[in-house]
């Protein structure tokens, strides 16, 4: 079963507007291993309108941002990751802000990517597996796609190849 | 095709068909959708011809990367300097000089305001920062005048959290391994109209820094398109509609090889487009079709240096990251895809690590890598241009084979 509504931006921006000042502020950033109140508060800072779309095992938030990149966000459905972003991929003509759809991981990540192995060079994708934090982007010059992922939470029964 | 052209020298010579079959020796282009077979002619004279030359680069460890030399003047003055070590790109637009090769002083790009323009371009794995400035540009006998260029530095103005996004900076001869990149690719700025009007629809490529302080007084501009950072062939004011790129086949790995940077489509009588197929990229990209899956965000890119895709069947090597170690060469075949045309391309992808122990080789013609996802993209990166000649119209521009963007190979 899977269940699809799609809302205008101006609408979640209100109802964004509506929860941080009846609720808890939304968090600055929380994305990946964040809980789902972090994909509000992507959606709101790339100023984008939001799809959902509902698998077995986890609930993707797909947010079409201002700049024309789409961040795909993953919610955990069950177990010891329930309610948290347990992954998050990207395509557009640009990246879309790695501080905050990293949240918590982006320092890893950030070091990852600076440490990478320029003994032979070339210019070639992103490849960053680390035992905590996977992170990929291709593409070229006005075209980019990406993921990241953390492999521990993920759900039970879902491949890698359904990040995307 | 390559494949047609294996079975003719099987059928003629034998022992010739063998090298073929190990991926080297094979002399043809891989250009006719007929069939006949084409010899590949790498044109070496002319107004508009550019030697290229794949080599280690001048910072003496780059791997499959195609390098010309380009000579830049102060506009309208005879003050210039040639650099060689220039990357040459198809899969970017514009040109960028680190600024430790640059020694003639160019006039800064300035906003309305007066304050100085520095750009932030994102890559894969990296981000070029620096000033913009301007340039007369002029590569083989072709002239651009009044060409806005980027100058990579990440010291003359610091760089804003909001362009680094955790990426390290390719603007140094060690962190780039070139002294620029020459971006040919099929668009011609750099960014497009998604930079000229400032607010959320901006991606930020643009910045205007009041002061060298740039992380805390920059601003995202609006830039207009005549301002950006642009293919400078698209301002040459003869062959501006495209370029080929001309490398000769290569068997294995190789020291040096030397080809051509050739500008214009059917211009003049060494770019005529001939037999070669045409593959239009309405959204810079075609399809390719891969073990049954379809990639249809692919490209043809000379800066990527190997094939990149996913397959999950090709171990990765597990000391250098990014690139396949098979345990013996895998000969891969793949189906690229666009309005109206289709071609096979059968390439090879050999084990990274036991190309890299020979040091001295530079060029290679098995070299590839995962892509990771989304599994959108088929990286056609410079293996596929040894042995083929590949064109590259500029968008909005005419040629003979109509207007681009396209690639033709």
């Amino acid at each position: 079963m899977s269940n699809t509504c799609v809302r205008k931006s101006w609408r979640l921006l209100a109802i964004g507007a509506a929860l941080a000042v009846v609720s808890a502020p939304l968090p600055a950033r929380a994305a990946l291993g964040g809980d789902s109140a972090s994909v509000q508060a992507d959606q709101l800072h790339m100023q984008g309108s939001l799809r959902t779309t509902a698998a077995a095992a986890y609930t993707m938030h797909e947010i079409q941002g201002a700049s024309g990149t789409v961040v795909r966000e993953y919610v955990s459905a069950a177990g010891a990751s329930a309610g948290k972003v347990f992954a998050v991929a990207w395509q557009g003509p640009w990246r879309p802000d790695m501080r905050q759809i990293l949240g918590n991981y982006f320092e890893q990540f950030a070091q990852a990517a600076k440490s990478q192995s320029k003994s032979r060079m070339g210019r070639k994708p992103l490849m960053i597996e680390l035992p905590g934090l996977v992170v990929e982007q291709s593409g070229h010059a006005r075209a980019f796609a990406g993921r990241a992922y953390v492999p521990d939470m993920l759900p039970t029964g879902v491949r890698t190849e359904e990040i995307q | 095709m390559r494949d047609l052209r294996i079975f003719l020298a099987f059928a003629i010579f034998p022992a010739f068909a063998f090298l073929a079959a190990c991926g080297g020796g094979s002399s043809g282009s891989s250009n006719s959708s007929s069939t006949t077979t084409t010899t590949q002619t790498i044109a070496t004279s002319g107004a508009n011809v550019a030697s290229i030359s794949v080599n280690a680069g001048p910072n003496g460890n780059y791997v499959n990367g195609a390098f010309a030399s380009v000579t830049v003047c102060v506009p309208g003055t005879s003050n210039c300097q040639t650099i060689d070590g220039i990357l040459v790109d198809t899969g970017s637009y514009g040109l960028r000089i680190i600024s430790s090769a640059l020694t003639v002083a160019l006039p800064q790009q300035n906003a309305s305001d007066g304050n100085p323009v520095v750009e932030c371009l994102p890559f894969l794995d990296s981000y070029s920062w620096g000033p913009v400035q301007t340039a007369d540009v002029q590569i083989a006998s072709e002239k651009a005048a009044s060409v806005p260029i980027q100058v990579l530095s990440d010291t003359d103005f610091t760089t804003p959290t909001a362009c680094s996004q955790g990426f390290p900076s390719a603007d140094t001869l060690t962190t780039l391994g070139a002294n620029g990149i020459l971006g040919v690719g099929l668009a011609a700025q750099d960014c497009g109209s998604a930079c000229v009007q400032t607010g959320a629809t901006n991606p930020g490529l643009y910045y205007e820094c009041p002061s060298s302080s740039c992380a805390t007084t920059g601003v995202v501009t609006g830039e207009a398109l005549a301002q950006q950072v642009i293919n400078p062939v698209a301002l040459f004011t003869t062959d501006n509609n495209g370029v080929i790129v001309e490398l000769p086949a290569v068997s294995g790995g190789e020291v040096t090889v030397s080809g051509s940077l050739v500008f214009g489509i059917g211009t003049q009588s060494n770019n005529a487009l001939g037999t070669a197929t045409i593959y239009t990229a309405p959204n810079a990209a075609f399809t390719t079709t891969y073990k049954s899956q379809t990639y249809a965000e692919s490209f043809i890119d000379s800066g990527s240096n190997g094939y990149f895709f996913p397959d999950s069947t090709i171990p990765v090597c597990s000391d250098i990251t990014g690139f396949y170690c098979p345990s013996s060469t895998e000969n891969l075949s793949a189906t690229n895809q666009a309005s109206g045309a289709s071609g096979t391309v059968d390439f090879s992808v050999a084990n990274a690590d036991a190309l890299f122990a020979n040091l001295s080789d530079n060029a290679f013609e098995d070299l590839g890598g995962p892509a990771g996802a989304p599994a959108n993209y088929f990286d056609w990166g410079l293996p596929f241009f040894y042995g083929r000649n590949v064109y590259t119209a500029i968008e909005g521009m005419s040629t003979p084979g109509g207007t681009g963007p396209f690639w033709a190979y």
